[in-house]
């Protein structure tokens, strides 16, 4: 086993415990519309998770990707079900300016936890004004993608699957996603040989924002109606997800499998604390606690690593 | 060995633009009272009589103090270097004025051990976040966040939705004022001070700036580094608690979102401020900068009487241009 392989396992671990223990409580889970169900709404999240991924690949961090998703949301449920040309118009200019703040972010050398913070205003205004109230409607076919009943397994697992699957290729395999952890490595040697860092930079956050826009579109599929303020959660889910998933905060260390596996595991959370019969008091702080322990184990597990 | 070289510098003769320029760009904190004068003249366009400019003026600052206190506290986390951002100061704001307030129960003589209960709340969780990160080797991004998790779920859990007032006599001083300046101000004055002393005068502050810029050397150098993390991580939710205090009494009782704005908050008027993001380098003087503009931007959109959503992408927008325009030229090879 060399160290991405032990990398994985913990997440692995963690996903698999949980789900034992649902099922264990729950044994009905266990099923078709069960398994539907658990992991209904890990789909949005799961694509928040890998758009936070792309941009913690390249060193920065985005900490408007919550109200960037809802904008996306916001959009879909109007001008997409509407006037389909200008909405994909318009999520297509909101790609270009995320990759153009990337581009200006490494131009100017700024902190991107700040201009991301920024524009996560700007996004939150956007979206207001794209749909003052909540309300809208999904387009049909995105209602049908979502719900469609798909043979052996549910949607809820196979998309999963395919976009840990698909980002596995393309990060650890393509040269491209090569050259882009690289820049998260060693910026200077990628500079160094050649290549633009700007261009993958920019590369990196407008892939992220693809994400972040099909990430909207899955919740409006789910949803069936967006607000403002619809997704707000998902900045720090999807930064508890990357690192749940393995992944580092600098070095360009990501796991694609890893990221989408954390995502599974802080909705399946969610949903095991209500089969405990919680008090709603302490949902969110036992969230906290869950993130704790499994980072905690983690700590054995670099720990061997090093020996290793 | 002179580790204060950076501030003294050599007294320029020549005067003139450029020497004015060789100024600003040794002092990043004029930018922020720069863009705060800016907007704050924009808005007075529209507020034309000279006591709307005067209380314009007292509830910027007022309201500023609070970002201020939490800022500060910020500014030294951030000092430590990349990755260092406490996440969990809206949490702390709200448990320890959850806290405190249900102690002192409105009543009067109570309230030096609740202003003790929220200090103590913030030193709690300064310990429970640095716990986190040390002993768990978390990274503080995310040790913070979950942290703050806890600490969220505790305060619904000891509040309930009740709303508690302070006592009358506290609500008086928050919302009071002394020699023309709100109380809140002085309170976060006597924070800015004492935090500018701790910074530039003192052994402590060397530390915090030299383990930002380069840990490792700072280690080999012989500077405390897990003390001074351990100090700064506390320092931090202590003031967290403090503006928490002070916020609960000003507005009339705790509730539980009252913190939510300062997660951004805190970050924003690090930066804009002037301090480096990158750590090791900061100025207390820019975070009032800072604080001033970034109230000064929402009072100025809401003159104009624009919507919701405009406001919003409005201040979003400035914001950016403003780290844009107080960035270095070009990127440091």
């Amino acid at each position: 086993m060399n160290r991405d392989h032990l990398r994985i396992l913990l997440p692995v671990l963690s996903l698999g415990i949980l789900l034992a223990a649902v099922f264990y409580m729950q044994p009905r889970a266990m099923s078709y519309f069960g398994l539907n169900l658990l992991f209904n709404l890990a789909v949005p999240v799961a694509l928040a998770t890998i758009a936070q991924m792309m941009i913690l690949m390249v060193n920065d961090i985005d900490l408007s990707i919550g109200t960037f998703v809802s904008f996306c949301a916001c959009v879909t449920a109007t001008f997409v079900q509407t006037d389909p040309l200008i909405g994909y118009g318009i999520l297509f200019a909101a790609i270009l300016v995320y990759a153009g703040m990337g581009a200006i972010i490494y131009a100017r050398g700024l902190p991107a936890i700040v201009v991301t913070l920024g524009m996560s205003f700007f996004w939150s205004g956007m979206a207001v004004l794209v749909l003052p109230s909540p309300g809208g409607s999904a387009p049909d076919w995105l209602r049908t993608l979502m719900t469609a009943k798909t043979p052996f397994l549910p949607v809820a697992i196979i998309a999963p699957i395919v976009i840990a699957v698909v980002m596995h290729y393309f990060i650890k395999r393509s040269s491209l996603g090569v050259l882009l952890r690289g820049v998260g490595g060693n910026e200077q040697a990628i500079e160094r040989s050649g290549w633009s860092v700007m261009g993958l930079k920019a590369f990196a956050y407008g892939v992220a924002a693809l994400f972040c826009v099909l990430s909207g579109m899955a919740l409006v599929g789910l949803a069936t109606s967006a607000d403002a303020n619809i997704a707000l959660r998902y900045t720090l889910l999807s930064i508890a997800g990357v690192i749940l998933g393995g992944g580092e905060f600098t070095g360009g260390r990501v796991s694609p499998i890893g990221a989408v596996i954390g995502a599974l595991t802080l909705t399946l959370a969610a949903s095991f604390l209500s089969f405990l019969h919680l008090s709603p008091d302490w949902q969110i702080g036992a969230q906290g606690a869950i993130l704790i322990i499994v980072l905690a184990v983690r700590l054995v597990f670099t720990r061997r690593e090093a020996l290793i | 060995m002179n580790m204060n070289s950076n501030n003294t510098r050599v007294e320029n003769p020549k005067r003139g633009a450029s020497h004015l320029l060789g100024v600003f760009s040794r002092k990043p904190w004029i930018w922020a009272f720069l863009a705060a004068g800016a907007t704050y003249l924009a808005t007075l366009v529209v507020v034309s009589t000279s006591a709307g400019a005067g209380s314009l003026l007292y509830a910027a600052l007022t309201f500023a103090s609070f970002s201020i206190i939490v800022g500060v506290g910020q500014m030294f986390v951030v000092t430590l270097g990349p990755g260092n951002v406490d996440l969990s100061i809206p949490a702390t704001m709200t448990l320890a004025a959850t806290l405190s307030l249900k102690f002192m129960a409105s009543d009067p003589t109570m309230i030096v051990p609740g202003l003790l209960i929220a200090i103590g709340v913030g030193l709690a969780c300064g310990l429970f976040n640095f716990a986190l990160i040390m002993l768990l080797r978390i990274p503080p991004i995310i040790a913070t966040l979950s942290a703050s998790f806890l600490f969220q779920s505790l305060a619904i859990w000891s509040n309930r939705g009740l709303r508690i007032k302070p006592p009358a006599s506290l609500a008086d001083f928050a919302t009071g004022g002394t020699f023309g300046l709100p109380n809140a101000a002085w309170v976060a004055l006597l924070v800015s001070v004492l935090a500018w002393c701790v910074l530039e005068k003192t052994i402590a502050g060397r530390w915090i700036s030299a383990s930002g810029q380069n840990t490792r050397a700072a280690r080999l150098g012989g500077v405390p580094v897990n003390a001074v993390r351990f100090g700064v991580y506390v320092g931090c939710a202590v003031l967290a608690g403090l503006a928490g205090f002070v916020l609960a009494s000003f507005s009339g009782g705790a509730n539980l979102n009252m913190g939510t704005e300062y997660m951004l908050m805190s970050i924003a008027v690090v930066v804009i401020g002037g301090s480096s993001i990158a750590g090791g380098n900061s100025n207390v003087p820019g975070i009032w900068g800072a604080a001033l503009f970034m109230f000064l931007i929402v009072s100025m959109l809401n003159s104009y009487g624009l919507g919701a959503g405009v406001r919003l992408m409005l201040t979003g927008l400035i914001i950016v241009s403003v780290v844009v325009l107080a960035s270095k030229r070009g990127r440091k090879v």
